[in-house]
């Protein structure tokens, strides 16, 4: 009961967001659009770039928009548009990092756990526990003192920290699971463990865990910009829309605004688009499931 | 079972976590390439002398358990150890830095309480566009993450039209207040955001219930049964976002600090983190752990309060 | 004056072809035990809280609801709030949804009357322990919380909640459907007992025909939104003129009966998107001829039946 209550609203549905949708345009629509947008112009980034991110041009420090360079520079100098370019790349990876292992490591928890049970779970139960009461920024941060610079280190740590989310879900997922007649049935025919895990239990779980990841992938998101905000995500060569929010600060005191502004409304739409679309696919397999 | 079995299993669950969680924290500083000493060196003059003295400091020599047992015995008596960086004791950084921080999280906390409540309470009761408009402002005070709050509401409202300072702490406690307002709201702009979809969403669920129906069946006036069937069915629902709210809090403060420059423990930890100062990492780390998992256990606590089914266990005989 | 006088009671409901209510007459004097049986969905729970104006969102009503010489249709929002502490009550059908479970059961019962000024607080919590009593619970529920009581016991709470205010005209929606046998027994005796203590007028909503046999002095039974027949309980139930309140006698289980098929009534109820003309049981009636499909049958007669072809000196084993 205890840790039950204190964590981030997982797969609660939320009736507001479907009456928006149902008064206008799809909600929905436009932000699943601007996600692949956002995520084909950071595949693409290199090609579409007109300039170098890292070219920097103290002369023509915090200019505003020219032929040259669409949406300005920033107080080094550097080409917004491009750095915003090659940033999606950077600020798009790390969360996609995140999600991916905390979801695969999280399920492989969870199924153990929910399978087995036993000493296997309790001593699982326990590990995850204990993540649980770290923040995830938190074991981010203690991480990156020990390691220094460089995504992997937040990355990972990050990860571990969404872990037990996943896992708890899959684990009680699992657990209502075998329960089912069907399990009983496959297990009477002589069906192993593992193969009736994989083939049969995994995929009637896996929508709601994964809907609960794409929503996850907006909270790493936030994490890693905030850590590279603070200088403790990526190296510091490297353009990424966090480490832009940083730049402009200085930007902003001296009055030229816009290399601050582009930088937070991208990551706030982003965050707003995977969140929206994220929150529908829960929606629906809440409904379905349900 | 009886509220105090209940407190004291809690308790004691609280303290195996944190014992845990110190353990985690002490342990972080192996995982480092390298040795122990020169990871606590890092970059700083690494002659034999100095080699030394880290060595009989940190008790380098004795047994991994040995030494942890040691640093939890000290931080349990308050003592830190001495910050690299600083060359003073972790304590005494702290406690120059932690009253700034508390007052700053305290004002965040007040203002998310309010708003945030407010705004799902005006949601759900009054519906249409009033709650069109909230859903929308929640969904992007949702994706602005505190350090971008910070950055543009000290664009605007400090750089730009100057009503506000554009960082720092301030002298007195008006002045403080006055330095931390923008601070403070940029911390709890993304957690207004949740609390009042959390709040909206239960009093919907609980307007659905049929005692509402028969409370007005029974003459109540709207106002009262909003307040005492609505809103107080949701409050159970809403005190668990507690926890969640709080712990975000203790943990954005890094950011906003170091936005505005605040000199608090969030800000200490940023920095202390780039220049390697690991003794005071650890101890706001764990300051920050066992403050996270008090604010569980107080949770914990209020909640059969608030949810007397809760307290009370399997039900008598039911028809 | 009557306790509850439903005069011609049509209501509308947006997205339906045909009225939900359609034409309802119904009286309950004061002191009487009225019976309204139907099946789900015949508009008996609905016709039931048109006397406390709930009505449903969207609802277009037309004809009179009077209690006690009132129309609830017309009242302010704030003589109706009087009226619902007042002069009517409810008794819910399910008490465990009907009761915060968050709240003590002292707090429900002085409630309503707390309130809107009607008592004081003090005087609210008297009268409360007086109702606990009549109802055969003890004073110290008032400090517990629902969830520590059975069933049947919030039940009869809540029909001591419904007391509270003095009504003359009480509305008991199945409010034994959701206990076992036992408590429904104790329940309806409960109410039995209260209504020659209080005097009050009650309109008790079932499908359940036996207890409608049981409690009541006069019978209305309702069918697609329309009073099919009413008279006196035990003619009706003797002698029913209405083929549908013959069907209904005859699908009832009996324990003495010989054991075979238990016979239903074929069809369903009329949907209500379509448009209906004429009688509408004609459908599923074994007597059902040309007329029945055209023309709306009126009640007519002592003991008043709608239907062209009243069911005239049949007997049924009740």
């Amino acid at each position: 009961m205890s840790t039950g209550l204190t964590r981030r609203p997982g797969l609660t549905r939320r009736p507001g967001l479907g009456r928006l949708k149902a008064a206008r345009a799809p909600l929905h629509l436009i932000c699943l659009g601007f996600a692949v947008l956002v995520v084909l112009a950071a595949l693409l980034a290199p090609w579409l770039s007109p300039n170098d991110p890292n070219a920097v041009d103290l002369g023509n420090a915090l200019a505003g928009p020219s032929p040259d360079h669409l949406l300005g520079v920033d107080t080094a100098g550097r080409d917004t548009l491009s750095r915003l370019l090659l940033g999606a790349r950077t600020s798009l990876l790390g969360p996609l990092g995140v999600v991916v292992f905390s979801t695969v490591a999280g399920i492989a928890v969870g199924l153990a756990a929910g399978w087995r049970g036993g000493r296997l779970d309790s001593v699982l139960s326990r590990s995850t526990e204990l993540v649980f009461a770290f923040p995830g920024m938190l074991l981010a941060i203690l991480i990156v003192s020990v390691y220094g610079e460089g995504l992997l280190a937040p990355v990972v740590a990050l990860a571990i920290a969404y872990l037990p989310y996943v896992s708890r879900l899959t684990r009680s997922l699992v657990l209502a699971e075998r329960t089912r007649p069907y399990v009983s049935a496959y297990q009477v025919q002589g069906h192993s463990a593992p193969q009736i895990c994989l083939r049969h239990v995994l995929p009637n779980i896996a929508p709601i865990v994964l809907a609960q990841s794409a929503v996850n992938f907006g909270y790493a998101l936030m994490d890693l910009a905030g850590l590279s905000f603070l200088g403790l995500g990526v190296p510091a060569l490297t353009p990424d829309w966090g480490r832009m929010v940083f730049d402009g600060q200085t930007a902003i005191q001296h009055g030229y605004p816009l290399s601050a502004i582009l930088p937070c409304a991208l990551i706030v739409l982003t965050v707003v688009a995977f969140n929206v679309v994220g929150e529908r696919w829960a929606d629906q397999v809440a409904r379905r499931s349900a | 079972m009886s509220f105090l079995r209940f407190a004291a299993r809690r308790l004691v669950e609280m303290a195996v976590t944190l014992f845990g969680a110190s353990f985690v924290v002490f342990g972080a500083m192996y995982l480092a390439p390298g040795s122990p000493a020169s990871f606590l060196l890092s970059g700083r003059s690494a002659s034999p002398a100095a080699l030394q003295a880290i060595n009989e400091q940190y008790h380098l020599d004795d047994p991994f358990l040995v030494r942890y047992f040691r640093w939890l015995g000290q931080v349990l008596q308050g003592d830190f150890g001495r910050s690299i960086t600083y060359r003073t004791d972790v304590s005494e950084l702290l406690a120059d830095r932690l009253p700034a921080t508390l007052l700053l999280v305290g004002m965040a906390l007040v203002i998310v309480v309010v708003i945030g409540l407010a705004l799902g309470r005006l949601g759900a009761v009054r519906g249409g566009a009033t709650d069109s408009t909230i859903l929308v402002t929640t969904t992007i005070a949702l994706g602005t993450p505190s350090f971008v709050a910070a950055v543009l509401l000290q664009g605007l409202f400090a750089v730009e039209l100057g009503w506000f300072p554009v960082g720092g702490v301030g002298d007195g406690f008006g002045d403080m207040l006055r330095h931390l307002a923008l601070p403070a709201l940029a911390l709890a702009l993304y957690l207004i955001g949740m609390l009042a979809r959390v709040t909206r969403s239960a009093m919907l669920e609980a307007l659905e219930g049929e005692h509402v129906t028969v409370a007005r069946s029974r003459g109540v006036p709207e106002r009262e049964v909003i307040r005492r069937h609505v809103f107080r069915n949701s409050l159970g629902t809403v005190l668990t976002t507690g926890g969640l709210i709080v712990s975000t809090l203790l943990v954005c403060t890094i950011l906003v600090e170091s936005a505005f420059s605040i000199g608090g423990i969030g800000q200490l930890l940023e920095l202390s983190t780039t220049t390697k100062d690991f003794p005071t990492v650890q101890a706001i780390s764990l300051i920050i752990v066992a403050l996270f998992m008090t604010v569980n256990l107080i949770v914990d606590l209020l909640h059969p309060l608030v949810d007397p089914r809760v307290a009370l266990g399997p039900r008598r005989s039911d028809a | 004056m009557n306790a509850l006088d439903i005069q011609g009671l049509r209501l509308r409901l947006p997205g339906t072809a045909r009225p939900v209510l359609d034409g309802v007459d119904l009286t309950v004097a004061p002191g009487e035990t009225v019976a309204l049986v139907g099946e789900s969905g015949s508009g008996k729970t609905l016709t039931s809280r048109t006397a406390l104006g709930l009505l449903p969102s969207g609802a277009a009503p037309e004809g009179a609801v009077l209690v006690d010489g009132e129309d609830v249709l017309i009242m302010t929002p704030d003589r109706l709030r009087v009226l619902r502490t007042g002069q009517a009550a409810m008794v819910f059908q399910d008490p465990r949804a009907a009761v915060n479970p968050l709240r003590r059961i002292g707090d429900f019962l002085a409630e309503s009357v707390r309130l809107t000024g009607t008592m004081s607080a003090a005087a609210a919590d008297r009268r409360a322990v007086e109702l606990l009593d009549a109802v055969g619970l003890g004073p110290e529920l008032l400090g517990r919380y629902p969830g520590q009581l059975s069933g049947g016991m919030l039940q009869r709470v809540m029909i001591a909640a419904a007391l509270m205010g003095d009504p003359i005209l009480l509305l008991a929606d199945e409010p034994t459907t959701a206990l076992d046998v036992t408590s429904q027994a104790e329940v309806v005796a409960l109410l039995g007992r209260l209504r020659e203590r209080f005097g009050t007028g009650l309109l008790f909503v079932t499908h359940d025909l036996g207890l409608a046999a049981a409690i009541s002095d006069r019978v209305y039974v309702m069918y697609a939104g329309r009073i099919a027949e009413t008279g006196p309980a035990a003619e009706l139930f003797a002698r029913p003129r209405h083929p549908y309140t013959a069907a209904l006698l005859a699908a009832t289980p009996r324990l003495a009966a010989p054991a075979g098929r238990l016979a239903a009534i074929d069809g369903q109820p009329p949907d209500l998107r379509q448009e209906l003309t004429g009688c509408a049981f004609a459908a599923r009636c074994a007597y059902a001829t040309e007329v029945c499909r055209e023309r709306t049958p009126e009640p007519a007669g002592e003991h008043p039946a709608a239907c062209h072809h009243p069911l005239e000196g049949s007997h049924v084993d009740v």
